[in-house]
């Protein structure tokens, strides 16, 4: 095993993810108390030119026709067979759509440790330590990485994406894939979202509902709060599931990333699933019964209330307020 | 078409945490076990393509406190089949073993699918799904909102951000990571449950030694420090509502 950093990037429709370059940030620190090289993993057809700004020493590039777009084996027997090459001291994949489906794999296949839900890695002495967010973000777990090659996946919040993009292009190694010949997998098409009635990723004011709100009907509650100060409504994962949102509503992990003047969050518990959703709000404020919850770690304003009492009595508060 | 739906039991999120005296796991002597929400959506799934299908659905759970009523209401639902795995599961054990355990029963089995929840709160080391696929030898795709069945194959919609899916071909058997059903999991009354109490048996299986390698140690747990959070509005509720007016008018939002 040697001391280098390897790091999947991820990319969709020719776009590099915002986690990649995360990824790339958090595994600098790493490279450089383990003395090795920080190396991304780039693999796709016809994406070189993605490479063109990853914050990394070198970039393995592996093409082929069975890479053009994201399949789980595919992806599982190149990484495998880079890994096995390279003898690198940890990989770090996203806590994503892309990532976590090869992680598990991989670490099964390979026999290598596993780490998942990682916000934080950090170099004490020669020891590389881990923090991952666990229970919905209300604990935090740390420990020493393991001392094979480890395989991570990352949650995002500890470290920004530019820190992991580069003015320079990074040197680039073509890779031969492995053997890529009849596979159980093919991608067959992208469905792209609906529009919906609306894009939540414009709205200034957004009033985002989560399960807190218990039933459909309650929904009603929050409308009028947005009506009052001309926001829209959005939604955590449980809402959307329920189908008293549409997926064009859901903010996170799987839905949109909002960046609004005001978020005003109702109901809702700040799972890192929705709290990645979450870009920039100038104003955040979150109103939730559980003083423990996740959500008050992110907001700047917090209320541990009974939003049913309480989202009335302040839209009524509202109206007032404008009226006069 | 014959389904393994594999499901965990995890601490409810709802209840306050507390970490143990040597600081090192969640005390969850007093908490209450659910089923991992994913898992209820993969249950869901497996009893939508049975309904539309034909087959049979059997549920697999870990032998932990909780897991009987898990399974009898599963059973209420439409499984045909309840196998609950016993063996030295503490509610910290983890995937790695989980998965080992669980792939045994599920090779038995024979399916044609094998659903299971795209992730846990407590996953520590990867989710059970793609750990599983790979000691069965079996294809994964995960974050998976829709399955069609078509033959020797299925068609399965794969979520990515931005509200972007992914449609998908895998051969069978596969296994798939279950992120939300098609419809959200039905209710299922008391009544209905009490009754396959009665009716019910559950088959028992004993797992073999559990290997857990493959996972993290973890030296310490704690909760994130409360420097962290929001500045926390008191007071009656007149009081909360009229200061979030303030903060509001002084942000220009009203």
């Amino acid at each position: 095993m040697n001391g280098e950093i390897y790091v999947l990037i991820e990319h969709l429709q020719g776009q590099v993810s915002d986690m990649s370059y995360i990824m790339l940030a958090a595994g600098r620190p790493l490279a450089d108390a383990s003395g090795g090289s920080l190396v991304a993993m780039l693999l796709g057809q016809d994406v070189q030119g993605l490479a063109s700004d990853l914050g990394a020493d070198r970039v393995l590039y592996v093409e082929h026709p069975a890479l053009a777009e994201f399949s789980p084996e595919a992806y599982l027997k190149v990484i495998a067979d880079l890994i096995q090459q390279g003898n690198p001291r940890a990989v770090l994949l996203g806590e994503t759509s892309i990532g976590a489906d090869v992680a598990g794999t991989l670490s099964a296949r390979l026999d290598l440790p596993l780490v998942s839900l990682c916000r934080d890695i950090y170099a004490e002495g020669n020891t590389l330590k881990f923090v991952s967010q666990i229970y919905g973000g209300k604990v935090l777990a740390e420990g020493d990485l393991p001392e094979a090659t480890t395989l991570m996946t990352m949650v995002p919040g500890e470290y920004k994406a530019e820190a992991g993009q580069s003015a320079t292009a990074p040197e680039i190694v073509a890779t031969s894939p492995p053997d890529l010949e009849g596979l159980k997998v093919t991608h067959k098409q992208f469905i792209e979202p609906e529009a919906g009635d609306v894009d939540i990723a414009k709205e200034p004011i957004l009033i985002a509902v989560g399960r807190g709100i218990q039933q459909e009907m309650n929904i009603e509650i929050a409308e009028e709060l947005a009506e009052a100060l001309g926001g829209e409504l959005c939604a955590s994962r449980p809402v959307v599931d329920q189908g008293w949102m549409t997926t064009g509503r859901l903010v996170g992990k799987s839905g949109k990333t909002v960046k609004p003047k005001v978020y005003f969050a109702i109901g809702i518990s700040g799972a890192p699933e929705h709290a990645e959703g979450i870009g920039d709000a100038e104003l955040f404020i979150a109103i939730n019964t559980d003083e423990q919850a996740p959500i008050f770690a992110i907001a700047k304003y917090g209320a541990a209330a009974d939003l049913f009492d309480l989202i009335p009595a302040l839209t009524e508060k509202i109206k007032e307020a404008k009226g006069g | 078409m014959d389904i393994v739906v594999v499901v965990k039991l995890v601490p409810d999120l709802v209840e306050e945490i507390e970490i143990t005296g040597d600081g090192k796991t969640v005390d969850t002597t007093f908490m209450r076990l659910i089923i991992n929400e994913p898992d209820d959506h993969a249950l869901e799934q497996a009893i939508i393509l049975k309904e539309r299908e034909g087959g049979e659905v059997t549920v697999i759970g870990p032998g932990v406190e909780d897991i009987d009523g898990v399974l009898f209401t599963a059973a209420a639902k439409g499984t045909d089949r309840q196998i609950k795995l016993t063996g030295d599961f503490d509610v910290e054990v983890n995937n790695h073993a989980l998965a080992r355990a669980f792939a045994n029963v599920v090779r038995e089995a024979q399916p044609d699918l094998i659903l299971t929840g795209v992730q846990a709160h407590n996953d520590m080391d990867g989710a059970l799904g793609p750990l599983m696929a790979e000691y069965l030898e079996m294809p994964y795709i995960g974050y998976v909102s829709g399955v069609v069945m078509e033959g020797e194959t299925c068609n399965v919609r794969k979520e990515y951000p931005g509200g972007l899916i992914g449609e998908m071909q895998v051969n069978l058997p596969a296994v798939l990571g279950i992120q939300s059903a098609e419809s959200p999991p039905r209710y299922v009354a008391v009544s209905k449950v009490r009754q396959a109490m009665k009716t019910v048996t559950l088959d028992e299986q004993t797992s073999s030694d559990l290997d857990r390698k493959g996972g993290p140690a973890v030296s310490r747990m704690f909760q994130p420090e409360s420097g962290e959070r929001a500045e926390m509005i008191e007071g009656d509720i007149d009081n909360i509502a009229e200061k979030l007016v303030e903060i509001l008018r002084t942000a220009d939002a009203i």
